[in-house]
């Protein structure tokens, strides 16, 4: 009997090539005769390119080729987006790309070229768009709608209404409610509210999103980093104006996504294009610099919020307003899930959610790591400290008493959960920090030192259906897992691959992963986002393993004779229950089955696959035993997991610093397929969270719109020193009953809990003090310290 | 003045302010283009007016002496990466802010973005390519895989050669003293508890090898 694998820890099998330089990451790739591009930028926050006038750069010596907007597959169109634009909507926009034979000759080119823009209104602040005669960040509107763009003005009244230091409510773009909050409020034994600023940011992964091209027999072969392998294959076909046939997709390696990868990206098409232009493979380097552009980031929010609890301590109304600023494209959806997020932690008994995403000339958003999840949960987790406080009841046990049971809903539906062991994430998590002595510790003073503990509950999505796992053993006797999903560092591109082994009986050493180039054959998948993978793909996987179990068993019983059921599957091997040396090794199944042809060797495959994987199994077909199957496996409910984050911090007085000096973490994510990768994704989701609340800002020039924190050193995520060297990680480790292995995603929650615990415990520090903004920078908490005026508004962005 | 500084720079004089100088000097085109990589030689006669810094120079990488032409205003990660085929090396930023691109130099850690490949001649250069000896991992290496360190592992190849540059400084250190040694690279996906334990892992290894 080969040894489970699922549970335990390994070393993922292309961490040799990581860290010996043999990873290949996109911008690592060369092909003969391979050039390079460079972006022209814009340097206004919104314009219309008027004239652009080429001639001294197509004359310079080395220049290959100039690529327009107008020559994109795809335009920027609708709330869409183009790789190019003439309109440029906000700074930094890529207007077009010249191609050089090297790159200090395409750069020096594009200072060559002279561009004529005119200059259009902009918009960086929501609530000044959401002004009657304010500016629009969008020619055709200011606010996100389904599809196109809406116009939503408030009456000065409104704002006058309001005040400086509190949200204005007009007209909001989308609304419901649960029960009858104001009837709530009416009962409620506390009842507190706040304004609360919460900050866009930047993704900034590791490895810029770099990529090169080149064409072969029509064929387009695209070297990028992204989240989603096979998923990228299609987008960036359809960014090329080809068909997903007739596109190559490598991405062996992504430095970091983190959402802003997700499928192919929107820069990929630039490249592409301009390969197929020029006749020659082309690279295009993203600088860090340009990474802040085009690299997408977090929506941010101004909201109020309003929260109600009864004298046990049940949140029996919870009223929301967001005001989201979303960029200029698209809809960033992190305002509607916020709102239905908002449920998962405290299942309000009435509730209101009201929201506008706002459009603004600034970087394009994409999901970032629980988009909107995170962003909620910083926010209420601090509102709802000073309610237990002021009711006098413990803050962790405020949020048992709502945390969802098994029983519990989502959103304004009130979709059931498939599982929901919150209440003993947060018992775990009690006792890995040991809540009750060292909540204590608050307030204590030592020297300039206050200490200040804190926790943050976080849920968020894990997990997605319906994708295809596939299969193969090979004359070797391997079991070749073929995986469309990408290779981003959660490691899952081989955790997910665990239960085909261990379904099949089988040592992990037998098992090959294959993965990062859809010429490969790669079956159809997930994208990489909203942690939907470990689920999805380790259902996928035991499928297909399942599936060839049953394959083994019927060839071995047309071989061997007897019936499929007679035999069994372990270490390598199908034989005969009753007598184990009758049987074949996997070397021989995958001979016989190349030599049977049909079902066994990919010749006919269940139709019930999806397209991608019907065309992956054609293309292996006979080259070993194939399984290909799509998990068709029941589930019924929401695929959520809970991460509560606990923080002991010291506060100094003196200078605003605050240092962690203690976190532990615990979660409710299933069946652990791999106990230190696990740990190592919350942890690091939870410093992720910890660089919004306390460091990364996001501020622009309010005359020019152009970012001051654009960089590492001026938007910083937290480094090595600024989180404690030994944080502490337990999971409730109980499997979810909907699907077979048990097992729900990581990826996302652990953010909003590192944000809230490190925003509970600040403001524990501070006696209690909620100042509902982030980040929360020292010299902020060194004002409200000092009892010094703030030096911005409450409702201030971009400070 | 190029040559002066660069002389000044090997013998340990040198700064950011100077490799900036030294970038200007040499007539790389400033601008928001960031880091730019001149492969073609198209301009070279231009470039070669401007100062007299012999082009074609001999490096030591890895152990090997290697001829490569190499434009005055090259940095080291470039010349690493796209002259030399050693794409181990990798750029997150290009100034400095992350340590992606550590390298050793004579042992000493290096931000290989932010010094002059002309500034390196006669000088031992080591990069993620050139720890393992003969199919045998470094300790470092070894540690690595020994505690599944890092997620993307696009800053791993820096964080690597930090913690040899560290273990030659400090072969025995605190968790805390690693953390301060290590304190120049950056992991966006925040996987400092396994870097450190990597670290640790590696002093352990590195002793009992030694």
């Amino acid at each position: 009997m080969a040894e489970n694998v699922i549970g335990t820890d390994i070393s993922p099998p292309d961490l040799r090539a990581k860290i010996t330089g043999r990873a290949r990451y996109a911008e690592d790739f060369r092909a003969e005769g391979m050039v390079f591009a460079k972006l022209l930028l814009s340097p206004m926050p919104h314009a219309r390119v008027r004239s652009v006038d080429t001639s001294a750069a197509e004359a310079m010596e080395g220049v290959l080729g100039i690529l327009r907007a107008s020559e994109m597959p795809v335009q920027a169109e609708g709330l869409g987006e183009g790789a190019l634009t003439d309109e440029p909507l906000y700074e930094g926009e890529p207007i077009l790309a010249v191609a050089a034979v090297d790159e200090t000759i395409a750069a020096a080119a594009v200072e060559a070229i002279r561009v004529e823009f005119e200059q259009l209104p902009f918009v960086l602040d929501p609530l000044e768009s959401l002004r009657e005669g304010g500016p629009d960040a969008r020619l055709d509107g200011n606010v996100g709608g389904r599809g196109e763009a809406l116009t939503i003005k408030w009456p000065d009244s409104v704002f006058d209404e309001a005040g400086p230091d509190r949200l204005p409510m007009g007209e909001p773009a989308a609304e419901w409610a649960i029960g009858d909050v104001d009837a709530a409020f009416a009962e409620a034994e506390v009842i507190v509210e706040e304004t609360i600023v919460h900050q866009s940011v930047t993704h900034h992964p590791m490895e810029p999103r770099s990529c090169m091209a080149y064409w072969q027999n029509g064929k387009l072969f695209l070297h990028g980093s992204t989240q989603s392998t096979e998923r990228s294959r299609g987008s960036v076909a359809r960014m090329a104006g080809v068909e997903a046939d007739d596109v190559v997709f490598i991405g062996e390696y992504c430095g970091g996504g983190f959402g802003s990868k997700i499928s192919g990206t929107p820069n990929m098409a630039i490249p592409a294009v301009m390969s197929r232009k020029i006749g020659r493979p082309v690279m295009l380097r993203i600088t860090r610099y340009e990474e802040n552009y085009i690299g997408r980031a977090r929506a941010g929010f101004q909201g109020w919020a309003k929260i109600g609890l009864r004298s046990d301590g049940r949140m029996t109304a919870l009223d929301l307003y967001l005001v989201q600023d979303g960029g200029p494209y698209g809809r960033a959806s992190d305002f509607s899930t916020a709102g239905t997020v908002a449920t998962a932690i405290y299942q309000p008994e009435n509730m209101r959610f009201r929201g506008v995403p706002v459009y603004t000339n600034t970087p394009p958003r994409s999901a970032q790591r629980a988009p909107g999840g995170a962003q909620i949960v910083a926010m209420l987790e601090p509102l709802v400290d000073k309610a237990a406080r002021e009711l006098g009841v413990d803050r962790l046990e405020v949020r048992k008493i709502n945390a969802p049971g098994h029983d519990g809903w989502l959103g304004e539906n009130k979709a059931p959960f498939t599982s929901a062991y919150v209440r003993e994430a947060l018992d775990l998590g009690g006792e890995l920090f040991n809540w009750e002595e060292k909540k204590q510790l608050s307030g204590q003073r030592n020297g300039s030192k206050v200490t200040g503990v804190g926790m943050g509950l976080s849920p968020f999505t894990a997990g997605s259906a319906g994708r295809d796992g596939l299969l193969v053993i090979r004359p070797d006797g391997k079991l070749h897992v073929h995986q469309g999903i990408g290779n981003l560092g959660t490691h899952s591109i081989a955790d997910t691959a665990r239960p085909a082994a261990d379904v099949l009986d089988l040592s992990w050493d037998d098992v090959v992963i294959v993965w990062g180039d859809t010429s490969k054959h790669l079956p159809f998948s997930t994208v990489q986002a909203g942690s939907q993978t470990t689920h999805a793909h380790t259902r996928a996987n035991h499928a297909a393993a399942t599936a060839m179990v049953g394959l083994l068993q019927e060839l071995a019983a047309q071989e061997l004779g007897g019936s499929p059921s007679d035999y069994r599957v372990a270490d390598g091997r199908v034989f005969r229950a009753s007598n184990p040396a009758a049987g074949m090794d996997f070397a021989q199944a995958a001979r016989r089955a190349m030599a049977l042809g049909g079902k066994f060797s990919g010749e006919q495959f269940p139709e019930d696959l999806n397209d991608a994987t019907k065309a992956a199994v054609a293309g292996l077909a006979g080259e070993g035993l194939i399984a290909a199957a799509r998990d068709n496996y029941a589930r019924a409910g929401a695929v959520f997991t809970w991460v509560a984050t606990f923080a002991q911090v010291e506060l100094d007085v003196e200078t605003g610093e605050v240092e962690i000096v203690d976190l532990a973490s615990t979660a409710d994510c299933g069946t652990v397929m791999h106990p230190r990768s696990l740990a190592a994704q919350t942890n690091g989701g939870v410093f992720q969270g910890i660089g919004m609340a306390k460091s990364q800002r996001w501020v622009f020039d309010p005359k020019w719109g152009i970012p001051f924190t654009k960089r590492f050193y001026t938007a910083r995520p937290p480094g090595i020193l600024d989180v404690p060297r030994s944080p502490r990680f337990a999971a409730v480790n109980q499997p979810d009953p909907h699907t077979p292995v048990g097992a729900k995603g990581i990826g996302e929650p652990p953010v909003g809990a590192g944000e809230a615990a490190y925003a509970c415990a600040v403001a524990d520090a501070m006696g209690g003090l909620c100042l509902c903004r982030t980040p929360l920078t020292s010299d902020m908490i060194l004002a409200e310290l000092e009892g010094r005026p703030r030096p911005y508004g409450l409702l201030d962005t971009h400070v | 003045m190029l040559e002066a500084e660069v002389i000044q720079s090997r013998r340990g004089g040198f700064t950011r302010r100077k490799f900036i100088k030294g970038v200007i000097a040499a007539g790389a085109t400033a601008s928001a283009a960031g880091y730019l990589f001149r492969g073609s030689g198209v301009l070279a006669p231009m470039l070669s007016a401007q100062g007299a810094v012999e082009r074609l120079v001999t490096l030591s990488i890895n152990g090997q002496q290697r001829r490569v032409d190499v434009p005055k205003q090259e940095t080291l990660a470039m010349t690493l990466r796209y002259q030399l085929g050693l794409t181990g090396t990798k750029l997150g930023c290009d100034r400095a802010e992350c340590g992606a691109c550590t390298v050793l130099i004579d042992g000493v850690t290096h931000y290989g973005c932010s010094i002059l490949t002309h500034s390196v001649r006669g000088r031992e250069v080591t990069s993620i390519e050139g720890l393992e000896q003969d199919g045998q991992l470094h300790p470092v290496q070894q540690a690595v895989i020994d505690e599944g360190g890092f997620q993307c592992a696009f800053c791993a190849p820096g964080f690597t050669m930090s913690m040899v540059g560290m273990l030659t400084k400090n072969p025995d250190p605190t968790r805390e003293e690693a953390a301060h040694l290590l304190a120049g690279n950056l992991c966006r996906c925040g996987d400092y508890d396994k870097i450190l334990n990597t670290a640790m892992r590696a002093a352990e290894l590195s002793r009992s090898r030694a």
